[in-house]
C-alpha cells in the first residue's frame, strides 16, 4: 500500500479545468519531485492535498492516504492524520504568536489521538530549538505568525512547522522559490533531517537547485494539468539544461 | 481560577471537527439559568413612594433620600435620547421592578451566614465566596439583583486603609466620602439614564484607596441579575487619592428570559494627583435569542475624572453580551499631564446592537489619550464605534491617538464608525486610523491545514485581532475574555 496514491485527479476552479487526470504513487521513505512550468497546476495539486475547499475535485478522482480516501476529510483531519503542506505563500496572522499557533495545532492533534496536552514549557523549548536549526531567531516564537517576516523567513517558518508537526506525508509547494542560497541550504537540511523510512515527501518546484540538495528518488513533470513524464533525478538535470519546451513538443507528438 | 476555567472549557466542548463555519451551532448562553432563590420583590412601577421605600429599605440617611428624589424629579422632565445607532422600543418604566433582594434569614455577619442557594449561585458562576474557596489575589463584591451579598478579602484591604464595600454600606459608614464624590463626575442631570439611576440605584461597589497606597490585589464586582422583570441599576464609585493605584474588574451575567431587561448603571472614577485607576469590564449579559427576542438593554454611563496632575485612568472593556449596548466609558483629563486610555473589544452577533466608544475631554496641559477600538460583527448585528475627542482651549500640547478596526463576519451585519474630533487648541495633535475588513478565509484555511478545527481557528484569528486590547486586561480576565470570545464566536459566520 502506498503512502499516497492519486488516481485520475481532475480539479477545476471557477469552472476552469486545471488538473486533467493525474495519477501518482508515493511510497514510504520516498522523495518525489514534481516539476513543471508556471501555470501547469503544481500549486493546485498541493492545495487539493491540503483540502482547500475552493477547488472543485471532479467525480471519479481519488486521493488515498495509507489506503483511505481523504477527499471527504476536512483540512484539519488531514493534518491530524499526518499530512502537511508547506505553502508557497504562507499567510500572516496578526496578533497570534507562533507559539500559540503551533501549540494549538499540536494539542488538537494530540487530543484527536486521546493524548493529553503538551507541556507549554517543554514545547516552547523545542520550538526555539527547531527555529534555531533552520536559522530563525528563536525569539520568533513570540512573533505573530508570519507577520512582517521576509520571504525567506516565512519559508523557514514552514519548515519549522513541519518539524514540529512530524507529518507522515509532507508536501512542499515551491518552498525554494525566492530563497537565497543560505536559506535554500537551511530548508534543504531541514527536509533531509526529517527523511525516514516511515515518511514520504512530495516536493513541488520550478527549479532544480533544491533538488540538488534533496536528491529525489523520482521526478515527475507536470504540464498543462497532466504528468507528461516521470523519471529519476536525471530527469531534473535534463530539465535544467534543456528547459521545458522539448517536453511540450513531445506531448504534442 | 485557572482550574475552574479549564473545567468550564471541557463542559462546553462538542465534537464538531467536521462542521463547516456555516454549520456551527449557536451555542446557548451558558449562564442562562435561574437560581431558586427566594426574593423580596418590590411592586412594579416608579414613583416617589417607591424611591422612598428603596431608600428606607437600605437604611439610608435623609440626604440620600433627598438626592434620589431630586434626581427622580429631574428625570421626569427629561427625554430619552435617540441619537444612538440602535433600534428598540423604549422600556415601559412603570412595568419594571426597581428592587429585588434575595431573602436572607439573618443579616449575614460573615460569608458563613449567607444562604447556601446564594453561595451556590456565585459558585456556579465561578465566583466562590467562602473563605477557603476564594479566588486568590482578587477581592470580590458579589451583587445579586439589587443588593451586594458579600465582599471578600475586606480584612486584608482594611489593613492598607482601603475601603472596599457595597455602595449601601458606604452610604451608611462613609457618608462624608460619598457625599463629596457621588455625582461629581456624572451628575444626576447628565443624561436620562443617569438621572434614572441616581433616583433608583440599588447597590454597587464603593472603593477608596488612600494616599500613596497601591492596592495589593485586584478588586472586582460580579453583577448577577436573577429576578425577572427587574431592572438593575448599580452605582459604582471609585476614588484613588494622591499617588494611589487600583485595578478594578467588573463581570456580569443574567438568566435567559423572553422579555428585555433594563440595566442602567453609573460608574464614576476619580483619580487624584499621580493616581492610577485601571477599570476592566467583561460584559456578558444575556444577549437575546437567535431571533433577537429578550436580552438585556445595557444603557450605562461610565466616566472617570483625572482630577490631579499626572493621574491616569484606563478603561478596558470586552463587550460580548446584551441585546443592546449603549455606553461610552470616558475620561475627563483635567489635571495637567494626565492620561486617559480606552481599549475596547465589542462583539455582536445574531440581532445584537452595540453603540459604544469613548469620550476624551482634554482640559489640562500636556494631556494624552489613546483609543483602541476593535469591533467584530456577525449575524444580523449592528456594531457602532462612536467617539469624541475634545481638546479645550487651555489644553496645550494635548495628544490623542485613535485606532478603530472593524471585522465583519458574514454579509448581513454592519460596522459603523463615528469619530468626532473637536479641537480648540492649535498645539494639539490628534490622529485617527480606521480599518474595516472581513474575516480572512485564507487565515482560517492556514490554521485548519495545521490541524486546528474551524471554530478554534476563528477564535485564534479573532483573538489575534483583539490582542492589542486583551494585552491591557489583567491575567485572569484575559483568559476569561479569550474564552468568552471563543464561545460567542461559535455560529457567528454565515
Amino acid at each position: 500500500m502506498s503512502l499516497l496514491e492519486i488516481r485520475n485527479l481532475k480539479v477545476s476552479i471557477d469552472a476552469k479545468s486545471i488538473l486533467r487526470g493525474i495519477s501518482l504513487k508515493v511510497g514510504k521513505g520516498e522523495v518525489h519531485a514534481i516539476m513543471g512550468p508556471n501555470g501547469s497546476g503544481k500549486s493546485t495539486l498541493a492545495q487539493v492535498i491540503a483540502g482547500n475547499e475552493s477547488y472543485e475535485v471532479e467525480d471519479g478522482s481519488e486521493i488515498l492516504f495509507e489506503g483511505q480516501s481523504i477527499l471527504d476529510w476536512s483540512p484539519e483531519e488531514r493534518a491530524q492524520r499526518g499530512i502537511f503542506v508547506a505553502f508557497q505563500y504562507p499567510v500572516e496572522i496578526p496578533g497570534l504568536s507562533n507559539l500559540e499557533f503551533l501549540q494549538s495545532a499540536v494539542n488538537e492533534k494530540r487530543k484527536s489521538r486521546g493524548e493529553s496536552p503538551i507541556d507549554l514549557w517543554d514545547f516552547e523549548k523545542m520550538l526555539r530549538e527547531k527555529m534555531e536549526e533552520v536559522g530563525l531567531n528563536p525569539d520568533f516564537v513570540e512573533r505573530s505568525v508570519n507577520e512582517g517576516f521576509s520571504g525567506g523567513e516565512k519559508k523557514r517558518n514552514e519548515i519549522v512547522q513541519m518539524a514540529i508537526l512530524q507529518p507522515v506525508l509532507a508536501v512542499l509547494d515551491e518552498t525554494d522559490s525566492g530563497l537565497d542560497i543560505d536559506a535554500l541550504k537551511s530548508v534543504a537540511e531541514g527536509v533531509n533531517k526529517m527523511r525516514s523510512p516511515e515518511r514520504g515527501f512530495l516536493v513541488i518546484t520550478h527549479y532544480q537547485r533544491l533538488l540538488n540538495y534533496l536528491k529525489p528518488d523520482y521526478v515527475h513533470v507536470l504540464y498543462n494539468g497532466r504528468i507528461v513524464k516521470s523519471g529519476s533525478f536525471q530527469l531534473a538535470i535534463e530539465l535544467e539544461q534543456r528547459g521545458y519546451d522539448w517536453l511540450k513538443d513531445e506531448v504534442v507528438v | 481560577m485557572e482550574e475552574k476555567l479549564i473545567d468550564r472549557d471541557t463542559k462546553n466542548e462538542v465534537d464538531d471537527s467536521m462542521l463547516t463555519i456555516e454549520e456551527f451551532v449557536n451555542k446557548e448562553y451558558e449562564y442562562g439559568w435561574v437560581a431558586p432563590i427566594e426574593e423580596e420583590l418590590f411592586p412594579k412601577g416608579l414613583n416617589e413612594e417607591i424611591i422612598r421605600k428603596i431608600s428606607e429599605r437600605k437604611g439610608e440617611p435623609e440626604w440620600m433620600t433627598e438626592w434620589r428624589l431630586n434626581s427622580y424629579r429631574l428625570w421626569l422632565n427629561m427625554k430619552e435620547p435617540r441619537w444612538a445607532n440602535i433600534r428598540y422600543d423604549t422600556p415601559n418604566f412603570q412595568d419594571i421592578r426597581y428592587f429585588a433582594a434575595p431573602k436572607m434569614r439573618n443579616k449575614p455577619q460573615s460569608v458563613d451566614d449567607i444562604e447556601p442557594e446564594i453561595l451556590m449561585t456565585f459558585e456556579k458562576l465561578g465566583i466562590p465566596l467562602e473563605e477557603q474557596k476564594r479566588l486568590l489575589g482578587i477581592a470580590v463584591d458579589a451583587v445579586l439583583d439589587s443588593v451586594s451579598v458579600a465582599t471578600t478579602h475586606k480584612e486584608i484591604l482594611s489593613k492598607f486603609g482601603i475601603i472596599f464595600c457595597s455602595m449601601s454600606e458606604a452610604i451608611r459608614e462613609y457618608p462624608e466620602l460619598v457625599q463629596r464624590y457621588l455625582g461629581s463626575v456624572v451628575p444626576p442631570s447628565d443624561n436620562f439614564y443617569a438621572a434614572l439611576n441616581s433616583a433608583v440605584f440599588s447597590d454597587g461597589s464603593f472603593v477608596y484607596v488612600p494616599k500613596g497606597v497601591k492596592c495589593p490585589m485586584d478588586l472586582s464586582t460580579y453583577f448577577r441579575i436573577n429576578a425577572s422583570e427587574t431592572g438593575q441599576f448599580e452605582r459604582t464609585l471609585i476614588i484613588a487619592d494622591e499617588g494611589a493605584e487600583v485595578s478594578y474588574l467588573e463581570g456580569c451575567t443574567a438568566p435567559i428570559r423572553k422579555e428585555n431587561q433594563l440595566h442602567a448603571a453609573v460608574v464614576e472614577l476619580i483619580a487624584h494627583k499621580n493616581a492610577v485607576i485601571k477599570y476592566s469590564t467583561v460584559q456578558n449579559w444575556y444577549a437575546g435569542d437567535r431571533e433577537g427576542r429578550g436580552g438585556i438593554y445595557n444603557f450605562v454611563t461610565k466616566r472617570g475624572k483625572c482630577l490631579g496632575e499626572n493621574s491616569r485612568i484606563s478603561w478596558t472593556q470586552v463587550e460580548t453580551g446584551s441585546a443592546i449596548t449603549w455606553k461610552y466609558p470616558s475620561c475627563i483629563l483635567q489635571g495637567d499631564n494626565s492620561v486617559g486610555e480606552f481599549y475596547s473589544v465589542a462583539l455582536t452577533r445574531n440581532y445584537q446592537q452595540a453603540d459604544t466608544g469613548t469620550k476624551m475631554i482634554h482640559i489640562g496641559r500636556n494631556t494624552r489619550s489613546t483609543i483602541i477600538s476593535k469591533t467584530i460583527s456577525a449575524g444580523y448585528s449592528q456594531n457602532t464605534y462612536r467617539g469624541l475627542v475634545r481638546v479645550m482651549p487651555k489644553a496645550e500640547n494635548a495628544r490623542n491617538y485613535t485606532q478603530c478596526d472593524s471585522l465583519l463576519m458574514g454579509n448581513k451585519c454592519g460596522a459603523h464608525t463615528f469619530p468626532h474630533l473637536d479641537v480648540r487648541n492649535p498645539t494639539a495633535q490628534v490622529e485617527h486610523e480606521a480599518t474595516t475588513s472581513k474575516i480572512n478565509e485564507e487565515q482560517l484555511f492556514y490554521c485548519r491545514s495545521r490541524g486546528i478545527k474551524t471554530e478554534n481557528a476563528i477564535s485564534l484569528v479573532v483573538n489575534g485581532f483583539c490582542k492589542e486590547v486583551f494585552e491591557h486586561l489583567p491575567m485572569e480576565f484575559a483568559v476569561e475574555a479569550t474564552r468568552l470570545l471563543s464561545i460567542s464566536l461559535e455560529g457567528s459566520v454565515g
